[in-house]
């Protein structure tokens, strides 16, 4: 079986061309990007404000298209050999911003620098399914040794080590976007400059103030860029929520990617429900349990009894009220992947569940009368610290006594890394849209097992599985079954599946929630 | 003594000095000690607004200790019923409740407590290192002088927030910790200031009177030049509190603070102030109270700097 | 006083060179690193980001190559923000908030200076009570309630000027941030020129003049105006500094472009070479500005000599 997929764009354009509009005068968005961009090298960004921006300056091989799914970028179609080893990709003629043209040589240029140890990329374990690339990041290799091959001007071909299900969403991540190799080589790494980076997007870098402003203009040389409607866009970096408001309110910013927090979510619901906009996000807010020995945590039965006694949607609905949906999972439900499976109480009422918390509590030795103390950590959030407080007060009639103890992030997150917690708040929001970006993390070797000493050799064994199965049916099976093993184990809390909710302007057509939380400015168009 | 609008006149009357006689300000015939503190007292004592203030604040700490024992809730215990709610009666909650759940009033209370002995502790720290440090820089001038203020230079520019995070690594979580990282900073400003005044003041005649007269140095230090400088030392340690205050809460953003389910009025504030909106008596409920401890202590220090001034005594 | 000056600014080399070594050690031996994040981070690539910034070295070697690059003038690339270089970073920054300090401290000693003599002049009266109490208003409301406040009122529901943003420095997007930075000051400067002013007032010299039959403007401007400033001035030093490399409460609020920010989160995101960047910058100011206020001290009060 070879599976060829082909995709017209051409078709999307005329979906969307219904809404084209004359444009006489420039059409100019303002948005406002939550944070100052780390970098707009799309191999050392790691944010989303990074690669907000980095998406529109440098088109991918594979793109997201409006609603979120994956669709032909600069590669119009391509191929993928029936063992799922060999990807071949077939470049559209497309011209870099200065009119070069962009060839299978600036994808493979590309990935041999996302690889390069110096680089020091921060996602590049998610291409270490090609041939060679664990070695070539490690140094051990030549880049030249990686499974990417430049078959001609216009095809590339990448080889894999083995089979891996979420390959094509890695190639869709900014950091896989073709790079102007003969731009590069001409400037070094210090490249991105305005009205000079060579970019191959719907947009070009015009003006980059830190702190103040990064401007992009329509890029002309863009293939497609008869369908983008917009002629300026300005990313203001607000890293204040509450300015964000502000500014939207006074009518200054179109679109707030800022992030509506609990306190003024109800205020903004009533006042502004036309600019509020919220969908799920594949995300999932839970709190880390450590399983090491000596830990009262390594006692199972204390773990489900906290699980049991959490009230979750008193969480959702009362603390935070912004349509979250309450977990009993760790792999959020709008996952594409099939992972189903939840905790086993999740039905049960709430009396039959706080009457097996104080059993289960009971057995351990513990109760109102003798309670356990435990330390929980957060990091410093208003909402972090809201629902630390709930969660302390549902759990003491089960004679739990919690101390809180909440650090700023890097204290926090280093705390975690090293195991040095016994109840520690975490979240996960997904750089792939595939359930093993969350439940790769819990096995022996992943970052929470780590952290956690959570270990099951089952747990792996499925895992491992999963990673090479390529029949989407079967790979869900196996990874609902993984899934059920960890819930079973009560080896985390988890408390809801995270949801976006940003400001967009009623005049701001065309901007879709989408669950990888990417929104591509070439489908947007304003209207006065 | 508060009508009184005649400018200067509240020296005039009280000194009796002849005009043009020679200043003593700490006069050698007063007697140290008790007597000193005694007509001070009674000066402050004919100072309304000082008096009043003084009264306030003793309630203030009174109902900040003992308040919370009377209070119907618990510090940490959730009215599931009631998350952010609107001062009522009927409620029992006569300061509405946070977002959860949990009773304001009960909460501004333990909050003054962490407040008011943050704010005690750490102005004291500061008070007595900065005036001692200020007053001995300089007076002795030249290059201890030099010296000393050149380490007051490296102070300023350490990061304080590496220097508190560096303390508590090595002494533990420690609310102790917290008032002697502030008042290990803010001594510096203090230092400055009575620096500036020492200056100025040891070259009047008096100081050089007492020098020429063989007064022992450490003896013109607090016998004359501290009690001289007492004016701006006074405003500034009133200005000092509030400062205190909110580095707490910002060191509990930190999580170098006061752990929840504890609390303080800077870290109630600032929870506050996203509520402006919705829930204004978040914001508004530790603010007075932290306003009119402010407004108190001010005019205290006012009446303090009046009865305690050396020229009219 | 020529001799003086250049002693001082000697010294500033082995203070700001102190200052640095304990900075630096100081910022790596508290917990949390640069790149310890939301996302954990496998070892191969936690490795290659160590080896990218020398981290991998032993702290003495690191500290050597620090000093080494500063003594060439380069303070080395962000951490967080890898486009732009450290020195970038503060030369883009500053000259912003040192606008927006500049204004902020002039308005601060137009408006507290005055109320500060006139309370002084006034003192205990109706009018006494009614300035210090403005004042004090400005001290018990903390610049995180006055500044989004301000953004509220002014920009959102009144509408009359804009809620943020910088704007390249517009007047009309300076005016909200240079009030809610000068609030604070304002009550500090006319709380201390109050208490200086009137002790000044019940001094010697000032009887003597006085008894020379001098009229009372006369009396003040001339004779009192300038010793009672002293304490103002010791305050002022360390106080500007503060004010003019930023406050990260009112960037953020009003998301303004200037260096405040990255003191607090410079720090919080351990940006090892920002951090420092901002510790010699800041540290230098500090130095400049104590000398430049302990000069000031003999204009201000001529007695004052500094006699080695």
């Amino acid at each position: 079986m070879k599976l060829n997929r082909l995709f017209s764009s051409t078709l999307l354009s005329l979906a969307l061309g219904a809404t084209m509009l004359s444009t006489a005068q420039a059409a100019t968005l303002r948005i406002n990007n939550a944070a100052e961009p780390g970098s707009l090298d799309p191999h050392k960004g790691r944010n989303m404000w990074d690669s907000r921006i980095q998406r529109e300056l440098f088109d991918r091989l594979v793109d997201y298209g409006p609603d979120g799914r994956l669709v032909p970028g600069l590669a119009s179609s391509w191929d993928i050999s029936e063992d799922g080893m060999t990807y071949t990709f077939h470049l559209r003629d497309a011209q870099w911003s200065d009119g070069t043209p962009i060839t299978a040589h600036d994808a493979a240029f590309s990935l041999h620098r996302l690889l390069r140890p110096e680089i020091a990329n921060q996602n590049a374990n998610l291409y270490y399914a090609i041939v060679n690339a664990p070695a070539v990041n490690a140094g051990r290799a030549a880049p030249e040794t990686l499974g990417v091959h430049v078959l001609d001007d216009r095809t590339l071909e990448i080889t894999l080590n083995q089979p891996t299900a979420y390959f094509l969403q890695s190639m869709a991540m900014s950091e896989a976007a073709p790079l102007p190799e003969h731009y590069l080589k001409a400037q070094g790494d210090n490249w991105i400059k305005p009205d000079q980076t060579v970019v191959s997007g719907p947009f070009r870098l015009t003006q980059w103030q830190p702190q103040a402003q990064v401007v992009l203009e329509k890029n002309p040389r863009f293939y497609d860029a008869d369908a983008v409607k917009l002629d300026e866009v300005i990313f203001y970096p607000i890293d204040d929520d509450n300015g964000a408001l502000n500014r939207f309110r006074a009518g200054s910013i179109d679109i707030s990617y800022s992030g509506v927090a609990s306190a003024r979510y109800e205020w903004v619901k009533e006042n502004l429900p036309d600019a509020l906009r919220s969908g799920p996000l594949v995300g999932e807010y839970f709190y880390m349990f450590s399983l090491r020995d000596g830990t009262p945590l390594a006692d199972k039965r204390i773990r489900e009894a906290l699980n049991l006694a959490t009230r979750r949607e008193v969480i959702t609905e009362q603390i935070l009220g912004m349509g979250q949906q309450p977990s009993y999972w760790l792999v959020p439900r709008v996952t594409s992947g099939g992972a189903k499976g939840k905790m086993a109480f999740a039905d049960e009422d709430m009396t039959a569940r706080m009457t097996r918390a104080r059993q289960l509590m009971k057995d351990a030795g513990y109760g109102p009368g003798n309670p356990l103390t435990l330390t929980l950590r957060y990091n410093t959030s208003e909402d972090h610290k809201k629902i630390a407080v709930a969660l302390a007060a549902m759990w003491k009639p089960l004679g739990v006594n919690v101390q809180m103890l909440n650090s700023e992030a890097a204290v926090h997150y280093a705390a975690i890394d090293q195991g040095d917690f016994e109840i520690a708040r975490y979240g996960m929001i997904a750089t792939v849209n595939d359930p093993f970006d969350f439940l790769g993390a819990y096995t022996t070797d992943g970052s929470a097992g780590n952290s956690t000493g959570y270990h099951n050799a089952d747990y792996d064994a499925l895992i491992e599985r999963s990673t090479h199965e390529l029949d989407p049916d079967k790979r869900a099976a196996l990874i609902t079954q993984a899934q059920q093993l960890l819930l079973d184990d009560y080896a985390l809390l988890p408390l809801y599946d995270y949801v976006t909710n940003y400001l967009v302007s009623p005049k701001v057509k065309g901007w879709q929630s989408t669950p990888m939380d990417v929104h591509p400015l070439r489908y947007i168009s304003i209207e006065e | 003594m508060t009508t009184d609008t005649t400018p200067y006149s509240s020296d005039e009357r009280s000194t009796g000095l002849p005009a043009g006689g020679p200043n003593p300000p700490a006069a050698p015939d007063v007697k140290p000690g008790d007597s000193l503190g005694r007509e001070a007292w009674r000066r402050l004592k004919q100072n309304k607004a000082a008096m009043a203030s003084l009264v306030i604040l003793i309630v203030m700490a009174i109902i900040c200790v003992a308040g919370p024992w009377f209070m119907p809730w618990d510090l940490d215990e959730v009215d599931w019923e009631a998350f952010m709610a609107e001062p009522s009666l009927s409620s029992g909650h006569l300061l509405g409740t946070d977002a959860n759940g949990r009773d304001l009033l009960t909460r501004t209370l333990y909050g003054g407590r962490v407040s008011l002995s943050v704010a005690l502790v750490a102005t004291v720290v500061s008070l007595v290192i900065g005036v001692l440090y200020g007053a001995i820089s300089g007076y002795v001038g030249g290059r201890v002088d030099n010296a000393m203020m050149r380490f007051v230079d490296i102070m300023y520019s350490l990061p304080f927030m590496f220097l508190v995070i560096l303390l508590m690594v090595v002494f533990g979580r420690n609310i102790f910790l917290i008032y002697a990282a502030i008042g290990a900073v803010e001594w510096l400003d203090m230092a400055r200031i009575v620096r500036g005044q020492t200056l100025g003041l040891k070259r009047r005649e008096f100081i050089e009177a007492a020098h020429a007269l063989g007064v022992k140095g450490s003896t013109i230090v607090t016998r004359h030049l501290i009690p001289n400088a007492l004016g701006p030392v006074i405003v500034y340690v009133t200005l000092t509190v509030p400062k205190v205050i909110l580095l707490e809460s910002f060191l509990s953003f930190l999580g170098l603070g006061v752990q929840e389910p504890l609390t303080s009025w800077g870290v109630l504030i600032s929870e506050g102030k996203d509520m402006m909106e919705t829930a204004p008596w978040m914001l508004l409920v530790p603010s007075l109270f932290l306003a009119v401890t402010l407004f108190c202590l001010n005019f205290l220090g006012d009446g303090l700097r009046d009865a305690l001034d050396p020229k009219t005594r | 006083m020529l001799s003086y000056t250049l002693k001082r600014l000697a010294l500033a080399i082995p203070t700001l060179l102190i200052v640095i070594t304990i900075s630096f050690f100081l910022m790596r031996v508290a917990p949390g690193g640069p790149f310890d994040g939301e996302r954990q981070l496998p070892p191969e690539i936690e490795a290659n980001l160590k080896a990218a910034y020398h981290l991998d070295e032993p702290l003495p070697m690191q500290y050597l190559r620090y000093m080494g690059n500063l003594l060439q003038g380069d303070f080395g690339p962000s951490f967080k923000y890898k486009d732009f270089s450290v020195t970038e970073l503060i030369v883009q920054g500053f000259p912003v908030s040192l606008e927006l300090g500049f204004w902020a401290i002039l308005l601060a000693l137009a408006i507290g200076l005055p109320l500060g003599v006139i309370a002084a002049l006034k003192r205990n009266s109706s009018i006494d009570y009614l300035v210090m109490s403005i004042a004090l208003g400005g001290i018990a409301v903390p610049n995180f309630v006055i500044a989004p406040l301000l953004a509220l009122v002014f920009g959102v529901l009144l509408a009359w000027l804009p809620a943020g943003g910088w704007n390249g420095g517009a007047w009309q997007n300076m005016l909200l941030p240079v009030i809610a930075l000068s609030i604070q000051q304002i009550a500090y400067i006319a709380r201390m020129m109050r208490a200086s002013m009137i002790e000044i007032l019940s001094s010697h010299f000032i009887r003597t003049a006085r008894a020379k039959g001098l009229s009372e403007s006369e009396v003040i401007w001339r004779h009192a105006m300038r010793p009672a400033m002293l304490p103002v001035v010791s305050y002022l030093g360390p106080a500007i500094a503060g004010i003019i490399t930023g406050s990260v409460v009112i960037e953020q609020i009003f998301g303004i472009p200037g260096i405040g920010r990255y003191f607090v989160q410079g720090a919080l995101n351990r940006d090892y070479t920002l951090v420092m960047g901002t510790v010699v910058f800041y540290g230098a100011l500090i130095v400049l500005l104590n000398l430049i206020v302990d000069l000031l001290y003999s204009v201000l009060d001529p007695q004052i000599r500094y006699d080695d």
